[in-house]
């Protein structure tokens, strides 16, 4: 069992949904993402979603777009960013899943890739661009390293589709909540609730819902009926905000500490 | 993804539809003004003093550039697909302006992207597809060109999917777009055969077209991929020169890599990061080629080689002075690689260049770079 099933076990047990918030690495430096990581484990994060940053985040809103800019101003590389996971894992066990676009791996090669990943630290790949009928070679490595290849679901997935990333997913399934590019959303469809049923219908695997989750309000109405709600932008966006690593961090903390305490509150049904 | 394979399915029966296929030819010849001309350039041939050269004249299709031909297919398959909103991406403007063009047409809703860069250099094009009813969108991102374009743009089509058709101009992309662009544009190559063959009786000795994201070199040289005997000769923007780093020569100077969908030559940092890139020709600025054409290359099908700005820019006043055509920066491009090669080849030999576009897009920018204020 990988450290992330193992999580989810856990909190099944417990009767809890996951909180898994989203952090661009290197944003605005690899020494605040440190700090910043400390305080969303502290916060009571259960599994952290480690962005690699991509010059075309194709997939991304415009929070997480500045976010990567920013990242890559200082020069940010692959090796950096997995040095980053293996200081994090001195202290921590919080599963890491880094959150990336397929070119930066495919350029440091694949397998060289998976293994130096493992090696650090990190728990699981996704690979938001690489879709499952083009994952064969990543999920060859990741398998061989014994991470956790995560692919994503969205509305617009048919009954086929939902049933090979079944299949082929390991750790958990992201279910992207909105057709649409990651970023704060005023409102979350309603559907949410049935689309998420039918997905785990179809897998023994827990499905997280992601993209467009931004206040506590919705993290706990996802808690109800999902295994996991990932926030990236809203969080994003107040790191942004604060001023100083220091202050970074604790806004951070803070934040995902509001996100969990909400979540808490709320007796999931499935 | 479900998206993709939405357009895959109906691109598969679309083009196997006779019903299709006829409406495509008809707004092709009846519309955008096919067949274009294979014009043997007599004095270019005797000023270079060697083979015999034609220029395949894509600059004379509606909207003054070879796009046109895609963006009819295209919009032809959206309308079957009961799309009612298109979207495209545009750099040089020539691809907004041919699906403005045709969304105009079909009286489809039309929304174009485009990077803040190329709308600065670009503004008549702007203007002309605000005057066919679209609306533009710029694009401030990343180095605000081309490739920020697409980027927008597949953002978009991810979050209206339901009802929005993305119209992708190039032969870049993920499938079916290489495949799809390339079948449409091929219409070019496929007239410039028969008018060749029926000129000269026999085929050309070398088919030469500049390549950014590559739809209109494909679209020449794809019907003649299985002769032989026809050399192919893609030619890429090497702005202010190869080893500047300011150029956009994704195979010449480009590894491997992912971007948009398909796997080809794409210009990059060594952390895998997607270059900004630079050529005086908006249409070629763009990090990635085809893929296919990256095939091509790879099995020695197809050569390529580079011409720079400044070459391009003497391409252009050396082309308008000797036969009276202005072509565009781009097409101009393939011109500065004949000016190399002609003089070194026989008499006997001939040489077709795709001429895919025409200049007056580009007066602005020729004018600046030559110091004259319009």
């Amino acid at each position: 069992m990988s450290s992330i099933e193992k999580k989810f076990a856990e909190l099944q047990r417990r009767g809890e949904a996951a909180l898994i918030p989203f952090v661009t690495a290197g944003d605005p430096n690899l020494a605040t993402t440190l700090k910043i990581l400390h305080a969303l484990e502290k916060g009571g994060a259960d599994c952290i979603e480690l962005g690699i940053p991509f010059s075309d985040p194709t997939a991304d809103g415009p929070t997480i777009q500045r976010s990567s800019e920013r990242a890559l101003r200082n020069g940010l590389s692959l090796p950096r960013i997995l040095q980053l996971v293996r200081q994090f894992r001195r202290t921590s066990e919080v599963p890491i899943v880094l959150f990336g676009y397929f070119n930066p791996i495919f350029h440091y090669g694949v397998a060289n890739f998976c293994r130096a990943a493992a090696r650090a630290g990190a728990d699981g790949i996704l690979c938001v661009d690489l879709p499952p009928e083009e994952s064969a070679e990543l999920k060859r490595w990741t398998d061989a390293e014994g991470l956790d290849l995560i692919f994503l679901l969205s509305p617009t997935s048919g009954p086929e589709r939902v049933k090979r990333v079944a299949g082929r997913g390991r750790g958990f399934i992201y279910y992207v909540s909105v057709t649409g590019v990651t970023g704060a959303r005023q409102a979350l469809d309603n559907r949410l609730r049935s689309q998420v049923a039918r997905v785990r219908r179809a897998t023994s695997l827990p499905v997280g819902v992601g993209f467009g989750i931004s206040t506590p309000k919705q993290a706990a109405w996802i808690a109800g009926f999902a295994d996991a709600a990932v926030v990236g932008s809203a969080l994003i966006e107040r790191i942004e905000k604060a001023k100083g690593g220091a202050e970074k961090a604790r806004r951070a903390g803070a934040f995902v500490f509001e996100l969990k305490r909400a979540m808490k509150q709320v007796v999931k049904k499935s | 993804m479900p998206a993709l394979t939405e357009l895959e399915r109906a691109y598969a029966q679309a083009r196997r539809d006779p019903s299709f296929r006829k409406e495509f030819r008809q707004s092709l010849y009846e519309y955008a003004g096919r067949a274009t001309p294979l014009y043997f350039a007599e004095r270019l041939t005797d000023k270079l003093g060697g083979a015999k050269i034609y220029l395949k004249r894509e600059d004379l299709c509606h909207t003054g550039a070879h796009k046109i031909n895609n963006t009819l297919g295209q919009i032809l398959l959206a309308r079957r697909m009961g799309k009612e909103r298109i979207i495209a991406e545009t750099g040089a403007g020539q691809h907004g302006v041919a699906t403005a063009t045709v969304a105009a047409r079909f009286g489809l809703e039309c929304e174009i992207f485009m990077g803040r860069e190329d709308v600065a250099r670009q503004s008549l094009n702007v203007f002309r597809m605000k005057l066919l009813g679209a609306k533009v969108r710029v694009v401030e991102a990343g180095s605000r060109t081309l490739k920020d374009a697409m980027n927008e743009a597949l953002r978009d089509w991810v979050t209206h999917v339901r009802n929005t058709y993305y119209l992708i101009g190039s032969v870049a992309g993920p499938h079916p777009y290489p495949m799809m662009v390339r079948d449409f544009q091929s219409v070019i190559g496929k007239e410039a055969r028969r008018q060749f063959l029926k000129a000269e009786g026999r085929l050309p000795d070398y088919l030469v077209a500049c390549v950014g994201g590559g739809s209109n070199s494909m679209g020449l040289f794809y019907p003649f991929v299985r002769d032989p005997q026809v050399r192919m000769l893609g030619v890429e923007a090497a702005g202010r020169g190869l080893r500047t780093g300011k150029h956009a020569a994704s195979i010449l100077g480009g590894e491997v890599g992912v971007l948009h969908g398909s796997k080809s030559y794409v210009l990059q940092d060594e952390r895998g990061q997607i270059r900004e890139t630079h050529s005086i020709a908006a249409g070629l600025d763009y990090p990635g080629v085809g893929p296919e054409l990256s095939y091509l290359r790879d099995c020695g099908r197809v050569q390529f080689v580079s011409a720079t700005d400044s070459e391009a820019i003497e391409a252009i006043k050396f082309l308008a002075e000797v036969e009276g055509i202005i072509p565009a920066l781009e097409s101009a491009h393939a011109l500065a690689a004949v000016k190399r090669l002609a003089p070194r080849l026989a008499k006997r030999q001939t040489v077709i260049i795709g001429l895919s576009g025409r200049g007056d897009k580009d007066m602005m920018t020729v004018g600046d770079y030559l110091g004259v204020t319009l």
